[in-house]
Parts: structure tokens; C-alpha cells; sequence
């Protein structure tokens, strides 16, 4: 190659790059918002001074350290679950139900269904407190993308306690979503088809031989892996439903019904063999559209949820597709481009994303440094908003953007964000309601060294901006300015009564639902 | 708190709103800022039929069907029910219990004791009762079944029926106080794709906390989350964006909140008990007096699921429930707007025929219906279900739930049922209109 056409490819090459929106960004560019962008939608954000230990890191260790879970492990004191409360029948029991039966001993089948009822009642109250427990986890976790992606995953396989029932599966299947969160998508696909509560919540254990139910098939295709009629037909989920077969579950175990197998021959997604589940998610994750599927949905979730998407966003998608492929659905790679990339820290995604449910409640613990006050109102709070943990309203999931918000649930986030700032609940006492909230950590950077003074305007200007994760705009300021000045004279000093007064305000603020 | 001043303002907001975004405001947007300002010339027009209500009164945890609508002519009832059968009318009393109140026009059925004020309601022609509900495969838990219910699907999957009633008109743009159910939670049966319900406990709680803080928030508060789609400045709650959408929302709530709060804050033209019930439809008729633009309200009652000791429970819960109705019937009818309302009560099951050994009942399977306002067709609607030709030890249904929805979605809300219950179901024809 002559030097001119050596440099001629290189200057093509350059500019094809140039328009690229997953190219990393520049590191100077790293600042305190975007520190804070990151931290807030690679996690539930944090404190200003855990953004600016994140600005210091630079780029590439802040996403890293996100990407790598480098922070503390969270603990699980003081839960404790139970894996047997629904347990099976022992012999004995049969038996002895089989006689009261025969015998028409009423009052001993009707202790047994009280003792049965008594079992269900101890489950329920045990998915009430797995819900404590996750939320807390949230909270108090070093590794927030580690929660923040096992929330994904529970929204992207969606399964409902309801339906199942059973407690102790929707925690393995928890346990599984978390282990792999960040892992390879191929082993999430392959764990959830071995998963009890999937397998139950979708009735694969009805998918027997001789009858087949295409339940699990039909959604596996169209809401975990290819997306609706991305690329496959009735007959796929036909013979797809047929491959999956005899997956069923024992107990607590997943467990391989080989009698209710079809091992005949199959033909799915233009393949032909005598496939088995595990060989359907491996054809379908042959299949380009599962990588751009997920890529879109980690996109939306992610990224950007507001309707519609720009050129640069399908762009984005795309790349991140290919990063995902390129990596054998290794995640964390394409996790990490996506966070280093230019469209992701760009103008058109910042804010661009409504808070869901738990986000607003973990993000406003997490950066204003208010106490959780009482997690059992908070798990109250989200099931009113509208994420119940463990119970997505059907398979399809959290829909997530605007059916967030609706005007119910606006004021359930206004009053929650006031309670976990003030304390004050008009759904009467709650513990941790009197926990004091030291709002002035948010301020004291700005203190004058020379004179340990604080200029109040500066405060409320620094606080709303970094409260509402950019600029709050003159109109906005200058109400904070003037309700300062109602409360506190023109040469109003900024106390911690009064800061909590004004993050009221602010979280009041519709932009407070974005980030 | 609607001082013409402050109506005035929003409705020119919305005017700008509506001129400006057009193509992304919900519908519901024009009909309520005329609302608002309660322009006479739509609210009543001659010979324009005024919007029709459909008040929807739950009964959670399996409500005893066969001990509220009470076959008392039948010998069977009172084999399988030897301590918590209610007696006929006019037979020996065997315990301190009244008589079954028997329905006119009905052979050997008769309505609970603790019922009369529902009794008096039938006997003006104002009641349907219809027998023997239910659906295939019946399902005995009541999470499932109230699913069942709720979504209008055997599969319990997916959106509420009333949801994708209204996602189904007003072309699924969703309206803010179409539907309000009273609670801590939404039903699901309210819950659509698009159309999300209101729900509040408590009038006094669907508002902004803070303001009890310090009341000199409350300005602020207002200026901030009242700007809506128009005034917030150079376009900052123009357009399509997520802040634009949340301004327009937050308006919205404000709206709602006020007129909710302020319609409840008037003095009911009847009085109602104080059972919880009675409080929910208070809450609701006085909605309806204000002429909020909500077509669906929800009210729940719950303590049916009567396992044990039943007869006392389940009385008292008989009483609460017919004396609640009766007054919110009555308060309709005061306001000349119970032609307008028709009152549907159901529950997610019955209990089963024989009573166990405890002096209650089980999970069962199908059961009544009321329907009530001046344009059901009153009277017994269905045969009361065999007392001895069972499904184990069950009640096997005669009208399926859904052929009622049908009914209600087709004679009374006026809405294509096939679209909503997403199959056919035959109309009963449960209506005058």
C-alpha cells in the first residue's frame, strides 16, 4: 500500500469513527455530572461526595469499579429464609388424609387444611419480608449495578409470587437472576429454563409428551429472547414448546421428566435435529436479533426510555448487539462500552429516563443521605407506585417510562420522597419516622474555609442542581431563592430545617421523577 | 378552592397546551377543562343522554352465596347446612336467627335476614339478582380467582377487563379520573396498558404531604406543580419530552385532587352508617354529585372468607353490605342521578354447599350477582344452581361471569365486549336500556 493510500484508509477509518456514538468518551470530559449520570443510572446514585471520589477515579476506573462490583458486598443480617415451609406431603400424611377421607373424618381434614392453609399464611409472610430484604440490599449495597441488573433481569423474566406461590422459588430464581446478572446472557436464558418458579409460573410442568403447552416457548421467543415476531413463527414456538418438554421441577429442584420428553425430531428456527430444551436457547442465541433484543432492552432501561429513538440511538443499539456478540453474551464488555460511550453520556440522555418506583426510593436514600426510615413503608410505597418486587404485573414485565406515572402515583412519589426527608407520613406512625436526616453534608463543601460561612444562595443552587441531577433552570431557582427569603428574611441563613424544607420542595418538582 | 379566577387560568393553560402539543394530549383533556368550568350548555343538554356510571362493589375473600341468596325451598340446604342454614320464612325457629326474606316473583328464595334494606331496594324494582355465577375449572384460591375476576380471562393474565374497556375508546390515550377506585391499592381490574385508575383510601390522602410540613411551602408547591403544558417558561413543559409529559401530569394531579377533595367536602344529601363500606360509596356518590367525569368507580368490602363460626361474621358483614347500598342508593337518588349509576357486586368465589365442621364454609365455586339501579331488569335472573347435582361437593355455575361483563359492556357502557373480553360471550340482555 503506497503512503497516500495507507493514509487515505486511515482518514476514512477516522472519519467512520468520528460519527461513532459508542466511542468512549473523551476523558476529560468526565465531570461531575457525568460522574453522577453514571452513577446514577449504573446504580441508585450517591452522595456529592461519593461523586466526586467517582470524578476522581476518571472514566475508565469509575465504570469499572461499577462494571466489576468492586464495592462492598452487602450482608444479609438478620434474614433468614426458609426452603421448606411448602414442603410436599410426608407418607404419613397422605395416609393419613387418605383415611380421614375414607372415614368422612371431618374434623381431621379440616385440621389439615387448616395446617395447610397455616403453611401458605407462613409463606406470604415470608415473601414480605424477602421483599424487606431485597430493598435493603439495594440500599445499603456496595455493588449497586450487581441489585441494579438483578432488578432487570426480574422485570426481563418476569414471574409473579402470586401465581406460583411459593416463596423459596422466587428467591433461587433471585439467587440465579443476581449470579449471572452481569455474567453471560446465554447462562441467564439456559438457568431460567431450568428455573422452578419460571417453570411453574409459565406451566411447563403441564408441558408434557403427549399434550404439549407452549406457554414457556411462545414467551421464551418473544419476550426473552427474539422479541415479538422477530424472526421466528407459530411453527417455532410449535416445535420449540415440543424441545421443552419434561422440564419440570421436584420440590425445590429443577428435575428432567425424561418420560414426558419429546426426543423426536424438531425443526426450529430453520434447523433440523432431535433438539432438547437446552438446544432451542442455543439455536435461538445463534439468531442475530437475540442480541439486538437484549441490547434494545438494556438500552431502554439503561440509556433512554422516552418514546421514540434518535439515529445515534440505533446506532448505539446496534453496537452494543455486536459487542454482545463479539463477547459470546458476555455482558460486562458491553456493559462497559455502553457506560464509556459518548450517546450514552450525551445531552439527549441525560435525564432522559423516568425513575422507576424503586429508584426514586433507593436514589433519594442514596444521594440526599436521608435514613430508609421504615422499609416495610417503603415495600408499601412501591407496591402503590407500582413495583412490587417479586410480583411484576404479568410476564411482560415493568413496561417501565411513562407508565410509571400516572396522577396517583405522582403524589405517592412526591409524599414518599417528604417522608424519607422529613419523616412525616399521613399513613400514621412508622418506625424510623423520627430518625434524624443530617441534610447539611450536602452542602458543606461549599463552606467558605476562611470564614465557616456558608453563602445560602450558593447552597440552594448547588443542592437543587445536584438534587435534580443538572440544571434546575432561573424559573426554578429563583422560587427556591424567593421561598428562602419568605421563610428567613433576605439575608436568610441556610440551616438544616431549612434545607429539608427546600428538598421537599424539590423533590416536589416533576424533572425530580428523572434521571 | 374553583373560584372562577383560578378555572379560568387553567383552562387558558390548557388552551395552550392543547394548541401547542395537540398531537399528544389525551382526549379527556378538552371535555375536562370545559368541566372545570362546569359549562352548562354540555352538562345537560335535552335529549342528550347524560354519562353513564358503573359502580363496581367487590366482595373479597369468597362471599357464601348459598347463605345471602338462600334456596330455602329446597330440603337439600338445610341437610347440608344442619347450624348455619338461615330458615324459611315462617318456619320454626330452631335458634335465635331470623327468617330468609323471600323474593317475590322467586319460588323458595330468599334474600339474608340482615338484607332488608337490600329487600326494600328489590321491592321497588331497582335489584337483579342474578344466580348461580361463575366460570370453567373453577379456581379456589382467592388470589387466583379474584384474578379470574378481575382480568376477565381463565388464565388471570394480563390487563384488568375495565382497563381494556377504556383502553379500547377514547382512543386508548389514557384520561386521569376515568376511573377511581377507593383503597390503598388499584384492582387490577382497573389496571389497562394505557388507562391507569385512581386510587386513593382516603380523599385527604391523594394530595402533597408536604404542605403539612410548614404551610408557607404550599405556594411554592402549587406555582411548581401547577405550570402544566403551558406557562413553565421558553417551552420547558413543551412538547414530547419526559418533563414535558411529567408537567402535564403533575397538573393533572392537582386538578384531580382539588375536585375530589372539594367534592367530598360537602354535606351528603343523605346519611350514611358507619361501616367501611358505606364510607367507600359515601365517597363516591358525593364524586358523582360534583359530576366528576369518571365513568368507573370500585369499592371493596373484605372478611367473606368465613371458615370458621360463620353465622355471626357473616351476618354482620350482610348488614354492613345491604345497609351501605341502600344509602348510597338512596343518596343517588336524592342527587337525581341514579339513572345513571348502575351498582354491579360481585365475589371472586362462593363457599361449598355442606358447611364444615368448624360452622363455616369453604372455597366453593359459583355464586350470586347483584346488579342494581332503575334501568337492570329486576328480578331473580338464572335458576339457583342444583343442591345435589355437584361438581365435588360444588355448585356447578349457570351464567358465566363474563357473559355478564358482556352485558354491562354492551348495554350499559355501550362498549364493543369482544374487544375488551377479547372473545364472544352471549349477552343475557341484563338491562332496560
Amino acid at each position: 500500500m503506497t503512503e497516500a493510500a495507507r493514509s487515505r484508509t486511515t482518514a476514512k477509518a477516522k472519519a467512520n469513527e468520528m460519527g461513532n456514538p459508542f466511542q468512549p468518551l473523551a476523558k476529560k470530559d468526565f465531570d461531575y455530572g457525568a460522574a453522577q449520570h453514571l452513577l446514577n443510572r449504573a446504580g441508585f446514585g450517591g452522595t456529592p461526595a461519593q461523586v466526586r471520589a467517582l470524578v476522581e477515579l476518571g472514566l475508565d476506573d469509575a465504570v469499572d469499579y461499577l462494571v466489576e462490583f468492586k464495592g462492598e458486598r452487602v450482608s444479609n443480617e438478620g434474614f433468614e429464609f426458609k426452603g421448606d415451609i411448602l414442603r410436599a406431603q410426608t407418607p404419613e400424611e397422605r395416609e393419613t388424609l387418605r383415611r380421614a377421607r375414607a372415614t368422612n373424618d371431618a374434623e381431621t381434614i379440616a385440621r389439615i387444611e387448616r395446617e395447610r392453609q397455616e403453611r401458605q399464611n407462613a409463606d406470604r409472610a415470608q415473601v414480605a419480608a424477602m421483599k424487606r430484604w431485597w430493598l435493603a440490599r439495594m440500599i445499603e449495597t456496595g455493588r449497586p449495578l450487581q441489585e441494579k441488573l438483578t432488578l432487570f433481569w426480574h422485570g426481563h423474566f418476569a414471574t409473579g409470587y402470586r401465581t406460583i406461590e411459593n416463596s423459596w422459588h422466587m428467591l433461587m430464581q433471585n439467587g440465579m437472576l443476581r449470579s449471572n446478572c452481569a455474567g453471560s446472557f446465554a447462562d441467564l436464558a439456559r438457568g431460567i429454563i431450568s428455573d422452578p418458579a419460571m417453570l411453574k409460573y409459565l406451566d411447563n410442568d403441564e408441558n408434557r409428551k403427549s399434550s404439549p403447552n407452549e406457554n414457556l416457548a411462545r414467551e421464551l421467543l418473544e419476550l426473552f429472547t427474539l422479541g415479538e415476531g422477530n424472526g421466528y413463527g407459530e411453527g417455532d414456538i410449535k416445535e420449540g414448546a415440543r424441545a421443552l418438554t419434561g422440564r419440570t421441577f421436584r420440590e425445590n429442584a429443577y428435575f428432567f421428566d425424561r418420560a414426558q420428553h419429546d426426543a423426536g425430531a424438531k425443526r426450529i428456527l430453520r434447523r433440523s435435529g432431535n433438539f432438547s430444551g437446552e438446544d432451542f436457547v442455543s439455536i435461538i442465541l445463534e439468531q442475530p436479533e437475540c442480541s439486538r433484543f437484549i441490547a434494545s432492552k438494556l438500552y431502554r432501561f439503561f440509556v433512554n426510555d422516552a418514546p421514540g429513538l434518535s439515529r445515534d440511538g440505533a446506532e448505539t443499539i446496534e453496537r452494543l448487539a455486536k459487542a454482545l456478540r463479539d463477547a459470546r453474551y458476555e455482558l460486562r464488555p458491553a456493559l462497559r462500552a455502553l457506560f464509556r460511550s459518548q450517546h450514552f453520556h450525551a445531552r439527549e440522555n441525560r435525564l432522559a429516563i423516568i425513575k422507576s418506583p424503586t429508584q426514586l426510593m433507593v436514589q433519594t436514600i442514596r444521594s440526599l443521605g436521608t435514613p430508609a426510615r421504615s422499609v416495610d413503608r417503603l415495600v408499601e410505597a412501591g407496591d402503590l407506585m407500582g413495583q412490587g418486587l417479586f410480583q411484576p404485573p404479568n410476564v411482560r414485565g415493568w413496561p417501565g417510562g411513562r407508565a410509571w406515572i400516572n396522577t396517583a402515583t405522582m403524589f405517592t412519589r412526591q409524599n414518599t420522597a417528604v417522608f424519607l426527608i422529613t419523616g412525616r407520613s399521613t399513613r400514621g406512625p412508622a418506625t424510623g419516622a423520627a430518625d434524624p436526616y443530617d441534610a447539611m453534608h450536602l452542602v458543606e463543601h461549599l463552606r467558605d474555609a476562611a470564614s465557616g460561612t456558608l453563602d445560602a444562595r450558593e447552597c440552594v443552587r448547588s443542592v437543587a442542581t445536584f438534587a435534580l441531577g443538572g440544571d434546575p433552570g432561573r424559573e426554578r431557582l429563583a422560587e427556591l431563592d424567593a421561598y428562602l427569603e419568605s421563610i428567613g428574611g433576605p439575608r436568610a441563613t441556610i440551616t438544616n430545617d431549612r434545607l429539608q424544607a427546600l428538598l421537599c420542595l424539590i423533590s416536589a418538582m416533576p424533572e425530580y421523577q428523572l434521571c | 378552592m374553583h373560584d372562577s379566577a383560578y378555572t379560568r387560568r387553567l383552562f387558558l393553560q390548557r388552551g395552550c397546551a392543547l394548541a401547542s402539543i395537540a398531537a399528544t394530549v389525551p382526549c379527556f383533556i378538552e371535555r375536562s377543562a370545559l368541566g372545570m368550568l362546569g359549562d352548562p350548555l354540555l352538562a345537560s343538554q335535552p335529549g342528550v343522554p347524560e354519562e353513564r356510571i358503573l359502580v363496581v362493589i367487590q366482595l373479597g375473600g369468597g362471599n357464601d352465596g348459598l347463605n345471602t341468596v338462600i334456596p330455602f325451598g329446597d330440603d337439600e340446604y338445610y341437610r347440608a347446612r344442619p347450624q348455619i342454614g338461615i330458615r324459611a320464612p315462617g318456619a320454626a325457629p330452631q335458634n335465635a336467627q331470623p327468617a330468609a326474606l323471600a323474593l317475590d316473583g322467586a319460588r323458595g328464595i330468599g334474600l339474608h335476614p340482615n338484607l332488608a334494606a337490600l329487600k326494600e331496594l328489590y321491592d321497588e324494582g331497582i335489584v337483579q339478582v342474578i344466580q348461580g355465577v361463575g366460570y370453567p375449572n373453577p379456581n379456589r384460591s382467592h388470589f387466583t380467582s379474584m384474578d379470574i375476576w378481575q382480568t376477565g380471562r381463565l388464565d388471570a393474565k394480563g390487563s384488568g377487563w375495565i382497563g381494556r374497556y377504556f383502553d379500547n375508546t377514547c382512543n386508548g390515550t389514557p384520561r386521569p379520573e376515568a376511573s377511581v377506585a377507593i383503597g390503598r391499592n388499584a384492582p387490577l381490574a382497573l389496571e389497562g396498558d394505557v388507562q391507569k385508575p385512581i386510587a386513593f383510601e382516603n380523599p385527604s390522602l391523594f394530595r402533597w404531604n408536604g404542605q403539612d410540613l410548614h404551610a408557607s411551602l404550599k405556594d411554592p408547591y402549587d406555582r411548581i406543580n401547577r405550570a402544566g403544558g403551558g406557562a413553565a417558561g421558553a417551552g420547558a413543559g413543551a412538547g414530547d419530552t419526559q418533563k414535558a409529559f411529567l408537567m402535564r401530569t403533575a397538573l393533572d394531579a392537582q386538578v384531580s385532587s382539588d375536585r375530589i377533595r372539594a367534592a367530598v367536602a360537602k354535606q351528603t344529601l343523605v346519611p350514611y352508617p358507619g361501616h367501611g363500606l358505606a364510607g367507600q360509596l359515601k365517597t363516591i356518590g358525593a364524586m358523582i354529585r360534583d359530576g366528576m367525569p369518571t365513568r368507573v368507580y370500585y369499592a371493596s368490602m373484605g372478611g367473606f372468607d368465613t371458615h370458621g363460626g360463620q353465622l355471626g361474621t357473616h351476618g354482620n358483614l350482610m348488614r354492613q353490605f345491604g345497609e351501605s347500598l341502600a344509602a348510597f342508593q338512596r343518596d343517588l337518588k336524592a342527587q337525581g342521578n341514579d339513572g345513571r349509576v348502575t351498582t354491579m357486586v360481585f365475589s371472586e368465589f362462593g363457599r361449598r354447599v355442606k358447611q364444615n365442621a368448624s360452622g363455616g364454609t369453604d372455597h366453593g365455586t359459583a355464586a350470586p350477582m347483584f346488579l342494581v339501579g332503575p334501568q337492570v331488569k329486576p328480578g331473580v335472573f338464572g335458576n339457583h344452581p342444583s343442591l345435589t347435582d355437584l361438581d365435588q361437593g360444588d355448585l356447578k355455575y349457570g351464567i358465566d361471569f363474563r357473559s355478564v361483563y358482556a352485558s354491562v359492556l354492551e348495554d350499559w357502557l355501550k362498549a364493543p365486549s369482544e374487544k375488551v373480553l377479547r372473545a364472544r360471550f352471549a349477552n343475557p340482555s341484563l338491562f332496560k336500556v
